[in-house]
């Protein structure tokens, strides 16, 4: 804290070589802070009370509280205290946190030091902000993130995002119905075949469509199949890539999976997107009412309030049935993706098969930080983020389920600490299996991080709702996507995407 | 020539300038640039925009749903704010309580009052199916099916501008001269033939101005759409203002977004001119 002394001095002398601090072994308690104990570490809670940023300001931009907008103003106020900076952070609903990153950049201002934002606009951004500096990049922190999340932060060789969070989309389902004689006994009844965690997405739609529309749970109410992200523009996008990745993102074929990187032609209404979407629409009959319009919020409550017996998404739904006070706490499962047993393979323009299902991991965006190249305050700037990323704060912020913050680190992957937290050993192992596993995949999809997502995102996702709400089939609606998405990349320019798109597919073709 | 008293008149032109010719005509600038995410400033494309715009199929049947959207929120509205200004004209037990009341949707914030409405629709959880369970109807798709959809963000603006109406024809009502009521009491005339040979053509001026600047509102109906339902399902409810949204701060398409901002002006005001017209020469029998 910057009533001592010592503090100022030492950060004087840090300052003045331009080195980060070595990890403080310090007695000074911060569990003030609501940290169990600071954590050896670069950017420990020591390290950064030794820093005096006195007089000085940093003005952050972030999501609207709580998710990352809760812990960004928290982190905040404790740089501020420990180091005498002054800290300003401006919440901004999701909905405008583009523009609002944006504008001040095409306009050349320094609104904003500090960026919290979605990964996947990194081919948008990527050219306003600045490296991260190898002081940081060697930090302790940094050195536990996992591969795929450096990867992510990563642009041309360059890591330019702060990671700070860890999203995929993964499967959960209830345990106490799957587990349940009684209901196994019911499937099998209704299909002729035993009760399974779905390996393929058209079992996942016969297990929904069988256990919607009764009371399984006998709370009185409704139960049903399946709770998925199907409103326009409230992230489908996610839950359609994750539905069509195994269809079409074969593993033995590289090269693009949104498009093929050589000639940028759309892939998006091949048949491996088309099978995808088609399930898609066939899922609704599992829906809750009016599951059609859920929004993210809607699917975590479904699923998390105990409505449905299957989800995928982030991880929020999982978390939030794992709450403390949750009825459902402990009777819920993770596992991959479904996959597919038949995959489109666009060199030969066949359908594969597989024996055992083709599964392609979606490492869906999440949220990253970054420097603005025009921050005056650059070091104090990756400072704070380097803070916001501590041991001690990390471990802290995954607890909150709000927080919005989700395992990115390989130290993140153990079971005890989830268990330490009341979940039973199963219901942790069964969360770090499906969520480090996905990191040793060698068939991952990524997000098609190139400049203009929003809008190859936008026109995909109004295709998609187009089909959902039978106003096309799957293929017409597809076809339209695939050529807004030809005017798009004309518009743009096919050699400047090439090079942006470049990156996406050295990471899902393991090259990096 | 110019006189000292002209210059009076300086502060005036430079607030019109600065809120109204100037953000319009870098707008037109804009729309003849490719200003987009990917390309920053004003280069020259020429009409590049406007031609790509009437290619946009999806801009042109957001503009048909509008219009079909307007035409039964605006006639509904007329129709029930008349009704209720009518209701409240004549002395009756708490009018007062009753004006304040009917006020009250109107002075609420449109997007919490459509968050609040998205709950009441909420098909699990809401408090519209649970009511129409109970008389063995439902659950209906509020949000989820087109027809649905559809009639919902119909019902939120009934409810939140009737209001409106009623307070712009419950001040016409009350500055109706009464001769002519005199008049049609003596001769003996019935209420509804007084309502229809008096009062009606009366307030026919009044009307056609509350219908305009209902239909002038209308037409920018965004905030309701937005939170409700997103557009959708599909683009079931999607407006030309929510599709403007979209392609200028969602896709940060800022050129095309200016361009189509422009034609939908363009579009408006002629469309709402012949109304207008139209509406004069069928209620009040003259073109002025």
């Amino acid at each position: 804290m910057k009533n001592k002394s010592t503090g100022s001095i030492s950060a004087l002398a840090i300052a003045a070589a331009g080195i980060l601090p070595p990890a403080v072994a310090t007695a000074e308690d911060y569990t003030k802070y609501g940290v169990v104990s600071d954590l050896p570490g670069t950017c420990n809670y020591a390290a950064i009370d030794a820093m005096d940023y006195s007089g000085e300001t940093l003005n952050v931009i972030t999501h609207a509280i709580p998710v990352i907008g809760e812990p960004t103003a928290l982190h905040a106020e404790q740089f501020a205290e420990l180091t005498g900076a002054e800290v300003n952070v401006v919440h901004v609903p999701f909905g405008d946190l583009f523009q609002r990153i944006m504008i001040p950049f095409q306009s050349g201002q320094n609104a904003y030091d500090v960026l919290f934002y979605a990964s996947l606009w990194i081919g948008d951004f990527n050219r306003f902000l600045a490296p991260v500096p190898e002081a940081y990049t060697n930090s302790s922190g940094m050195s536990d993130v996992t591969d795929s999340f450096k990867g992510v932060a990563t642009w041309n060789g360059q890591m330019i995002q702060y990671p700070m969070d860890g999203d995929r989309h993964y499967l959960k389902y209830r345990t106490d119905v799957f587990e349940n004689p009684e209901m196994q006994a019911k499937f099998k009844d209704a299909t002729g075949r035993d009760l399974t965690v779905p390996a393929t997405w058209e079992e996942y739609n016969e297990v929904a469509s069988v256990f919607s529309g009764f009371d399984w749970d006998d709370d009185g109410e409704l139960n049903y199949g399946s709770a998925e992200v199907a409103k326009r523009d409230d992230l489908m996008f996610s839950a359609f890539i994750s539905r069509a990745a195994p269809y079409a993102k074969h593993p033995d074929v590289g090269g693009g999976f949104f498009f093929d990187l050589e000639t940028m032609e759309p892939m998006i209404n091949t048949p491996g997107f088309v099978r995808g979407l088609e399930l898609f629409v066939e899922a609704q009959k599992a829906f809750p009412p009016g599951g059609s319009s859920f929004g993210l919020g809607d699917e975590i409550f479904s699923f998390g309030g105990g409505q449905t017996l299957m989800s995928y998404s982030w991880d929020d739904a999982f978390i939030q049935a794992q709450q403390e006070d949750s009825r459902i706490r402990n009777a819920v499962g993770a596992a991959p993706l479904p996959g597919a047993k038949e995959v489109w393979n666009r060199e030969t323009g066949q359908w594969d098969s597989f024996e055992e299902p083709n599964r392609a991991p979606y490492m869906t965006w999440g949220w990253s930080s970054a420097v603005s190249k025009e921050s005056e305050n650059q070091k104090m700037a990756f400072d704070f983020l380097c803070f916001f990323s501590n041991e001690a704060n990390t471990f802290h912020d995954l607890q909150i389920g709000r927080f919005g913050v989700n395992p990115y680190r390989d130290s993140h992957f153990d079971s005890t600490f989830w268990q330490g937290l009341g979940w039973d050993a199963d219901v942790a192992d069964s969360y770090v299996t499906t969520l480090s596993e996905m990191e040793d995949s060698t068939n991952r999809v990524y997000d098609l991080r190139v400049p203009g997502v929003g809008q190859f995102m936008s026109s995909m996702a109004n295709g998609v709702a187009e089909a959902l709400a039978g106003q096309k089939s799957a293929q017409e609606a597809l076809d339209g996507v695939a050529k807004e998405w030809s005017d798009i990349v004309d518009r743009i320019g096919a050699d400047r995407l090439r090079d942006a798109y470049a990156n996406v597919v050295r990471l899902e073709d393991n090259e990096d | 020539m110019l006189k000292p008293k002209h210059f009076f008149l300086l502060p005036a032109l430079l607030t019109l300038a600065a809120i109204i010719l100037f953000p319009l005509i870098f707008t037109v600038r804009v729309s003849f640039s490719s200003w987009d995410v990917y390309q920053t400033g004003l280069d020259f494309i020429g009409g590049r925009n406007y031609a790509r715009l009437f290619q946009d199929t999806r801009f042109w049947e957001s503009l048909l749903r509008l219009s079909g959207m307007s035409f039964i929120t605006v006639t509904l509205q007329y129709v029930l704010g008349f009704a209720l200004a009518l209701a409240v004209w004549k002395k009756m037990p708490g009018g007062r309580v009753f004006r304040v009341l009917f006020l009250v949707p109107m002075m609420t914030t449109p997007v919490v009052m459509s968050v609040i409405w998205r709950t009441v629709f909420h098909e699990s959880l809401g408090p519209a199916n649970d009511l129409l369970s109970m008389i063995g109807i439902g659950p209906v798709p509020w949000l989820s099916s087109a027809t649905g959809a559809f009639i919902s963000v119909v019902i939120v603006e009934v409810w939140q501008w009737t209001p409106f109406m009623f307070l712009l024809l419950l001040a016409g009502l009350v500055s109706l001269p009464r001769e002519p009521y005199l008049a049609a009491a003596i001769d003996g005339a019935s209420p509804t033939r007084t309502f229809w040979q008096v009062t009606f053509p009366l307030m026919a001026p009044i009307s056609i101005g509350a219908i305009i600047i209902r239909l002038i509102e209308a037409s920018k109906i965004m905030d309701t759409v937005n939170v409700m339902t997103s557009g959708g399902p599909g683009t079931a409810t999607e407006t030309p203002s929510y599709y403007i949204y979209i392609r200028g701060l969602r896709d940060f398409q800022v050129g095309y977004s200016a361009a189509l901002s422009l034609a939908y002006l363009v579009l408006m005001i002629i469309t709402l001119t012949i109304i207008a017209k139209l509406l004069m020469r069928f209620l009040v029998g003259k073109d002025d």
